[in-house]
C-alpha cells in the first residue's frame, strides 16, 4: 500500500521458561516477518523475560507484528517503542588487529573518544568492549574496518520506555 | 490432595472437565494412562488411525461445541494425529490432543519412538505443554481445556513422558486458571459499535457475511435478528453454513470462488458489509483487491490479529460474535425505523432465484445439485451433514441447504480429504440421536476409510454418500478449465467395488443408479443401525459451478 518503510522497535514482555523463544522465532519465520535484531534477557522478575526485537516494515506490517506477538499465550504485554522517548542501547565486543604500536595508538585513541572499554589484549590483538545506540556502534565499527577487524560479536538492542512515555501501548 | 499417579491424575482431571469420550490408539508410551482407563468411566473409542481420532475428536466438538479428545502413543502415534491437529487449528475447532512421550530422562536422545511432538506442533495448535512433574498434571489440563475452549477456540496439545504416568504425587485439583498472556476480549468497544450502528443504519445496500465465528459463539439468533431488522442478506463462508437457516428470505448462500451467484454480487455491490467471525480467506474473497469495492467494511472478531492481516476494515470490532450482534442491533433499534428497502429486496430474491435453477433435475443420470437436494427433502432438519473435500464439498456446500448451526462440519481451512468420514463419527458420539451423513468423494473415502471399522466396532452407524466419479474430480475439474484437459494423475485407477468394501467391514452397502433408486436406499439407510455407504455413480465430466477463477474479482462468475 505505498506505506513508508521504518525501523521499529517492539519490547515484548514474556513469559521465561523453555520453548517461548521457540513460539516466538517460529511465529516470525511462519509468517515471514523478517527480524533485524533481538535480544532477550530476564526481566524485573525471574519468570519473566524481556525480548527487545527491532524489525523494518511499514506500518502495517507492525500493526500485524504486535497482533501476532499478542496472539501468543506466552507473551503477556507487547508495545511499539517511540524512539523519540526510548533508551536504546547495544552491546559490541570487536577484535581488532595491532601488529604495531602505531596502529595500536590510534585504535586506542578512538576507543577513548568512543567511551569505549579495551577488555582483551594480546600481542596483535585488542579486544573492545562498546556500548550505544546502534548507529554509534554502526560509525565504530567502520572507523575500525581498516585496522582489520578479526571478530565481531553484537547483542542487539536492549530498550525501555523512557519513564511513563510508552507513547503506544498496543492495541486492540 | 490426595496421592496418586500421573496417569490417575490425568484421568481424575478429565473427569473434571466432564470429558466422556476419547477418541484414541495406544502404544508404549501412553501404557499407563490407558491402563488407568482401564477401572474408569470415561469410554475409550478405538480408532483405525490416530489421523481419525483427531478427526473424530474435531467433528465430536464442531456438533456439540463442547472440546473433543484424542490421544495416541509417542513417535508415529503423536505423527499420526498432525494431519488432524493441523485441521482443527484452521477451523478453529476445540479440541485436546494427549501424547504420550519417551520417559524424561529419554528426551533428546533420540529414543525409540521418541519425536518432537512439541516443536512440531507449535505451529498448529493454540499452545502446547510438556508435562516435566506429574503433579503439574491437574493444573496443566485444565489451562489446556481453557485455553482451548475460549477465546478463538482452537486445538491444545499435551505431551505426556511416559515416567511422568507412573510417578507418585501429591495432587490438587483445585487450581483457577489464571494466564497473564491470555485474556480474551469478549465485550465489544461502545464507541466502535455506535459508529458500526451508524454506517448500518445508512446504508442503502448492506449486507452480512458470517463466518465460523458466529457458530463457534452460538450467535444465530442474534444474527438473524439484525439482518431482518436491515433487510440486510446474509451470506455465509463454508464454515459459517448454517449459522442462518438457508431457506430463509434473507439467506444468500456461500460466497467466494464456489459461491452463490447471489452471494457474490450482492457483496460486490454493498455499499455497507458486515463481517462477523471470518478471516477473509482467499477462498471467500476472490482477488482481495477488488473485494466489496464501493462498500465500508466493519470487521467484527475475536481474534485482533485477524483485524487487518488480510483486509483493513473501516470499522474494527475486536469481540465475541454474540455480543457483538446484540450491541449492535441494540443500538440500531434504539434510533432506527425499518426501511423501506424493496428495490434492495428485490435485487436479492432476483439473484437468489438464478440459484435455483441449476438445480436441474434428470432422472437418467444423476446430477449431484439435484442429489443434494434430494438428500435435503428427505433428512430431518437436525440432520448433521459432513462432507470430505473437493467437488463433492462444494456441491455440498453450494446444493444442500442447512437450517441450523453445528449441522454442517467441513474441512475448510485445511481442505483434508479423509476428514468427512472419521468427523461423522465423532458427530455421531456427540448427537447419537440425529442421522449423520459422510458427502464423500471416491478419493477422499479411500483416504480414512478403514474407520468403517470402528464405525461397526462401536455401533457408530454413519451414511456415507459416495459421489463417484472414479476421478480425483476437484483435481480433474482445474486441469479441465484452467490446463487445457491435460488429465493427469486423476484417474482413480484400482478403485475398489464400494458395496463389497462396505460389506467385507459388516457395513451396508448400495449402489444406485438413479434418484429413484437413490432416494429408497437412503431411506433403508435412516432406519438401519449399521454404518450405510451409497455408492452414486456420477459423470467424471461434472463440473462445480458457480465457480470464479482463482484470484479473479467474485463477479467473474462461470455458470457453465
Ligand atoms: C489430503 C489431501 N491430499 C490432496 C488434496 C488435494 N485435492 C483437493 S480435492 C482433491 C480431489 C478429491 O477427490 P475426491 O475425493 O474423489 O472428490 P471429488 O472432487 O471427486 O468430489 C485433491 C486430490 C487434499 N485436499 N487433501
Amino acid at each position: 500500500m505505498g506505506e513508508e518503510k521504518k525501523t521499529y522497535m517492539i519490547s515484548a514482555l514474556v513469559e521465561h521458561r523453555p520453548g517461548v523463544l521457540y513460539s516466538i522465532s517460529n511465529m516470525f519465520r511462519r509468517r515471514g516477518f523478517n527480524i533485524e535484531s533481538i535480544s532477550v534477557g530476564e526481566a524485573e522478575q525471574p519468570d519473566l523475560a524481556r525480548m527487545t526485537i527491532t524489525i523494518k516494515g511499514d506500518e502495517t506490517l507492525v500493526e500485524q507484528v504486535v497482533k501476532q506477538l499478542k496472539k501468543l499465550i506466552c507473551v503477556i504485554k507487547v508495545s511499539i517503542l517511540d524512539p523519540n522517548n526510548t533508551v536504546a542501547r547495544e552491546l559490541a565486543l570487536i577484535k581488532v588487529n595491532t601488529p604495531d604500536t602505531k596502529i595500536r595508538t590510534d585504535v586506542i585513541n578512538y576507543v577513548e573518544i568512543f567511551k569505549g572499554h579495551i577488555v582483551d589484549v594480546s600481542h596483535d590483538s585488542l579486544t573492545i568492549e562498546i556500548t550505544g545506540d546502534t548507529d554509534k556502534i554502526s560509525a565504530f565499527i567502520e572507523l575500525m574496518k581498516p585496522f582489520g577487524i578479526k571478530e565481531i560479536a553484537r547483542t542487539g538492542i536492549a530498550a525501555l520506555p523512557r519513564e511513563m512515555k510508552a507513547i503506544r501501548m498496543e492495541t486492540e | 490432595m490426595s496421592r496418586m499417579s500421573g496417569a490417575k491424575a490425568l484421568i481424575e482431571a478429565l473427569k473434571r472437565e466432564k470429558v466422556e469420550v476419547i477418541f484414541g490408539i495406544p502404544g508404549g508410551a501412553i501404557l499407563p494412562v490407558y491402563d488407568a482407563l482401564y477401572n474408569s468411566d470415561i469410554k475409550h473409542i478405538l480408532m483405525r488411525h490416530e489421523q481419525c481420532a483427531a478427526h473424530a475428536a474435531d467433528g465430536y466438538a464442531r456438533a456439540s461445541g463442547r472440546v473433543g479428545v484424542c490421544m495416541s502413543t509417542s513417535g508415529p502415534g503423536a505423527t499420526n494425529l498432525v494431519t488432524g491437529i493441523a485441521t482443527a487449528y484452521m477451523d478453529s475447532s476445540p479440541i485436546v490432543a494427549i501424547t504420550g512421550q519417551v520417559p524424561r530422562a529419554f528426551i533428546g536422545k533420540d529414543a525409540f519412538q521418541e519425536t518432537d511432538i512439541i516443536g512440531i506442533t507449535t505451529p498448529i495448535t493454540k499452545c502446547n505443554f510438556q508435562v516435566r512433574e506429574a503433579s503439574e498434571i491437574p493444573k496443566i489440563v485444565k489451562t489446556a481445556f481453557y485455553i482451548a475452549s475460549t477465546g478463538r477456540r482452537g486445538p491444545v496439545l499435551i505431551d505426556l513422558p511416559r515416567d511422568v504416568q507412573t510417578e507418585e504425587s501429591e495432587m490438587s485439583f483445585d487450581y483457577k486458571v489464571e494466564l497473564r498472556g491470555y485474556k480474551p476480549i469478549y465485550d465489544p468497544h461502545p464507541l466502535q459499535v455506535e459508529k458500526a450502528a451508524n454506517l448500518l443504519i445508512q446504508a442503502e445496500r448492506p449486507v452480512i457475511v458470517a463466518g465460523g465465528g458466529v457458530i463457534a459463539s452460538d450467535a444465530s439468533p442474534e444474527l438473524l435478528a439484525l439482518s431482518e431488522l436491515l433487510i440486510a442478506p446474509v451470506a455465509t463462508t463454508l464454515m459459517g453454513k448454517g449459522a442462518i437457516p438457508e431457506n430463509h428470505p434473507l439467506s444468500i448462500g456461500m460466497l467466494g470462488m464456489h459461491g452463490t451467484v447471489a452471494a457474490n454480487y450482492l457483496v460486490q455491490e454493498a455499499d455497507v458489509l458486515l463481517a462477523v467471525g471470518t478471516r477473509f480467506s482467499d477462498r471467500s474473497t476472490g482477488n482481495i483487491k477488488t473485494f466489496c469495492p464501493n462498500g465500508k467494511i466493519i470487521h467484527v472478531d475475536i481474534d485482533a490479529s485477524e483485524i487487518g492481516k488480510n483486509i483493513k476494515p473501516y470499522v474494527p470490532i475486536v469481540a465475541d460474535a454474540k455480543r457483538a450482534l446484540k450491541a449492535i442491533y441494540d443500538r440500531i433499534v434504539e434510533k432506527f425505523n425499518r426501511k423501506e428497502r424493496s428495490t434492495w429486496f428485490n435485487r436479492i430474491q432476483e439473484l437468489k432465484r438464478m440459484h435455483e435453477e441449476l438445480i436441474k433435475s434428470d432422472n437418467e443420470r444423476i446430477r449431484p445439485p439435484a442429489l443434494m437436494a434430494e438428500i435435503r427433502n428427505i433428512l430431518p432438519n437436525d440432520a448433521i451433514i459432513t462432507t470430505e473435500v473437493g467437488q463433492n464439498q462444494m456441491w455440498a456446500a453450494l446444493y444442500l441447504k442447512v437450517y441450523k448451526p453445528r449441522k454442517f462440519i467441513s474441512s475448510g481451512g485445511l481442505g483434508t480429504m479423509g476428514f468427512g468420514f472419521p468427523a461423522a463419527i465423532g458427530a455421531k458420539v456427540a448427537c447419537p440421536d440425529v442421522p449423520v451423513v459422510d458427502i464423500a468423494g471416491d478419493g477422499s473415502f479411500l483416504m480414512t476409510e478403514q474407520d468403517l471399522a470402528s464405525s461397526i466396532a462401536w455401533k457408530i452407524p454413519i451414511i456415507v454418500v459416495i459421489l463417484n466419479n472414479l476421478v480425483l474430480g476437484m483435481v480433474a475439474q482445474w486441469q479441465r478449465l484452467f490446463y487445457g484437459r491435460r488429465y493427469f494423475a486423476v484417474e482413480l485407477k484400482g478403485i475398489p467395488d464400494f458395496v463389497k468394501l462396505a460389506e467385507a467391514y459388516g457395513a451396508q452397502g448400495f449402489r444406485v443408479q438413479s434418484i429413484d433408486e437413490f432416494r429408497r436406499a437412503f431411506k433403508e439407510a435412516l432406519n438401519s443401525d449399521v454404518t450405510t455407504v451409497i455408492d452414486v455413480p456420477i459423470s467424471p465430466e461434472e463440473n462445480v459451478l458457480p465457480m470464479v477463477p482463482p484470484g479473479q474479482d467474485l463477479k467473474n462468475v462461470m455458470l457453465s
